[in-house]
């Protein structure tokens, strides 16, 4: 017993300098003002206008990227499940690959794809289409965290897909349910928890990303995760920047009670 | 003022993983056996010729550390906080003032600087604005802030910033993503000075940046360059160093400032109070006086050197005689250099740009 706790140590190590103290910081920061006295101030700044709209639109962009990515990963990984084992490994290699390559980078790549005399409009315009005008609008915003999440959605999902027991599909059928039926009654519920998995693993990333909308924004859109960004970064008032990081916690909290709630053996999750 | 497009989240990541670094092992200092014979710089990205490093590591023995960032603002807190000790920093003027307000720099002992000499008499003085007795920096780029612009996007002359208000160029104007550049060219628009803390002006300034965010394409920052370059936009607001680089590689840009005024700035290089090297960082300061690596630097990166001796040594007649990197300054009226405005002054501009952002 002493042994096993004695290999634990790295982590407990780990997640103190890692989680532990910078979680203690930002509340130290987000509960002080500039000369260290106590105040709720910075938690409040959220309810000013700016960073509400700031917030707001993180959340909707982030709520639709992620209705997004559940429609295109569950029939994507159903038809992972059906194929055969080879087959599926090699599909999945596919989807993974691209998360090889650095988050930074892929972004950029869209912004290439997008731009106005881009590598998608030059396409248009060859074909003698209209050219697509998205770059720094949000609609460009969903495209780049759709494309950079998708795989967070698929792989929980496929995951608790593989892990049905086909008997019970079996049985299903051989008491007269049909397709529909098997899938709104066994699979469906089944994969709940993957599904809850997958929409944390998507919607958290999202709701505080900056890099994206710095990016394929034009940083014309100003996302919450921007704001934060900029406090610490340009404007170097940490205790704001820390301020309404609690605030956005409170919604990463909430997602993640959801998530227990429905997924009590960690069924859904990859990593 | 160069501003690099590396991620300009990773200074503060870093940043925060020293301070923790720091709490959480005190007690183990950086005692390093070799501090002598080592010099850390902080520059900006791609802002000096990396050949210039090796030989002044060849030439001195002196072992070189090399660190960038890419805004000012980044730079400061890492400095202030002193999780790291560099040696040799190279901020903008107005970040100099605040520095020195904040009491983080070291005198220069100008004993060890003999290559002081090289540098114009017209760049020290117009230095005494942020360092009134030229005692804490030696200037090592110099430049303006104008517009860059496409000639075969744009009809005519330019020569106003109200062309940044022009809705005939609806999405194809590029803006600053920086809080002093974007004001700056709203109030020189309306006639204000760019230091000012007139809460009537700068509303007035907010204003005109939220009449004009329909037609921006995209606040950038490094990105103004390869977008105009690329024809992605037609117009650009841009430092004066980027320009030749610019139209060497796309002949339809032109450069100019306007008529209402802009902003000259001087980047010097600066040693802070923490610094452990100092002599080294001195000997680095005078090499990169010594007018042979100076004109090695300006041909690398492009922008504009204090160095007299240096601009002497400038081959290419065209640049030489260059209006974009050598203009003369004494045509306009109307240029100012950027003061700190403390940080009440720091705070106010920021949330007039925030509500700029959120619009």
């Amino acid at each position: 017993m002493n042994r096993k706790k004695l290999l634990g140590t790295p982590y407990y190590i780990w997640s103190a300098m890692f989680i532990i103290i910078p979680l203690c910081m930002v509340f130290y920061y987000g509960l002080t003002d500039k000369n260290g006295a106590f105040t709720l101030e910075n938690i409040t700044a959220m309810a000013l206008a700016e960073h509400a709209k700031a917030l707001w639109l993180a959340l909707g962009l982030s709520l639709i990227s992620t209705l997004i990515c559940l429609l295109l990963a569950y029939p994507l990984a159903l038809i992972l499940t059906g194929l055969k084992v080879n087959q599926h490994s090699f599909i999945v290699l596919i989807f993974i690959l691209p998360m090889w390559m650095n988050f930074l980078l892929r972004t950029l790549a869209w912004q290439t794809i997008l731009e106005k005399t881009g590598v998608l409009n030059s396409l248009l315009s060859f074909l003698h289409l209209p050219a697509l005008n998205i770059i720094n609008t949000p609609y460009a915003i969903i495209v780049g965290m759709v494309y950079n999440f998708l795989p967070f959605m698929v792989l929980p999902i496929y995951n608790s897909l593989a892990k049905i027991d086909q008997n019970l599909v079996h049985a299903a059928r051989d008491l007269g349910a049909d397709g529909m039926q098997v899938f709104l009654k066994i699979t469906l519920p089944l994969t709940l928890p993957g599904i809850i998995s997958g929409i944390t693993m998507v919607f958290i990333p999202a709701l505080t990303t900056f890099v994206i909308s710095k990016l394929l924004g034009g940083s014309k859109v100003l996302l919450i995760g921007n704001v934060v960004e900029e406090e610490f970064t340009q404007a170097g008032n940490w205790h704001l920047g820390s301020g309404l990081s609690i605030v956005l916690m409170l919604f990463i909290i909430v997602n993640m009670v959801v998530s227990t709630i429905f997924d009590k053996d960690g069924e859904g999750s990859v990593l | 003022m160069k501003r690099n497009k590396t991620k300009s989240m990773i200074p503060s990541i870093l940043f925060m993983l020293c301070v923790v670094f720091s709490l959480g092992l005190t007690g183990c200092g950086s005692s390093s056996g070799d501090e002598k014979w080592e010099v850390v710089v902080y520059n900006w990205g791609e802002y000096l010729d990396p050949d210039t490093l090796d030989l002044f590591e060849e030439e001195t023995g002196i072992h070189v550390i090399y660190d960038e960032f890419d805004t000012n603002e980044a730079m400061f807190p890492k400095v202030e906080a002193g999780a790291a000790s560099y040696d040799v920093i190279c901020p903008s003027d107005y970040m100099i003032q605040k520095m020195i307000d904040h009491d983080l720099l070291a005198e220069i002992d100008f004993e060890n600087i003999p290559n002081i000499k090289n540098i114009g008499q017209q760049y020290l003085e117009q230095s005494r604005e942020f360092d009134p007795e030229n005692k804490y920096s030696v200037p090592y780029c110099f430049g303006t802030v104008g517009i860059l612009y496409n000639k075969s996007m744009v009809e005519g002359p330019v020569d106003s910033w109200s062309i940044l208000w022009d809705e005939t160029y609806a999405d194809n104007i590029l803006m600053q993503d920086s809080v002093r550049d974007a004001f700056m060219t709203a109030l020189k628009l309306n006639g204000c000075s760019m230091n000012t803390l007139d809460e009537g002006e700068l509303e007035a300034a907010k204003n005109s940046l939220i009449d004009q965010k329909p037609l921006v394409q995209a606040y950038v920052i490094d990105q103004v360059r390869d977008k105009m370059i690329g024809g992605e936009a037609a117009i650009g607001v841009i430092y004066s160093g980027e320009a030749i680089y610019t139209q060497r590689e796309n002949p339809d840009l032109e450069y100019v400032i306007p008529k209402e005024g802009t902003n000259v700035w001087i980047d010097s290089w600066v040693i802070p109070k923490n610094a452990p090297n100092k002599e080294n960082a001195e000997a680095f300061i005078n090499f990169m006086c010594r007018e042979d690596i100076a004109l090695k630097n300006f041909e690398y990166i492009t922008y504009s050197t204090p160095n007299i001796a240096a601009q002497e040594l400038i081959e290419d007649e065209e640049i030489k005689n260059s209006d974009i990197a050598f203009p003369d300054l004494t045509q306009y009226d109307n240029l100012e250099t950027f003061h700190y405005l403390g940080a009440e002054g720091d705070e106010l501009y920021n949330n007039l740009w925030k509500e700029v952002k959120s619009q």
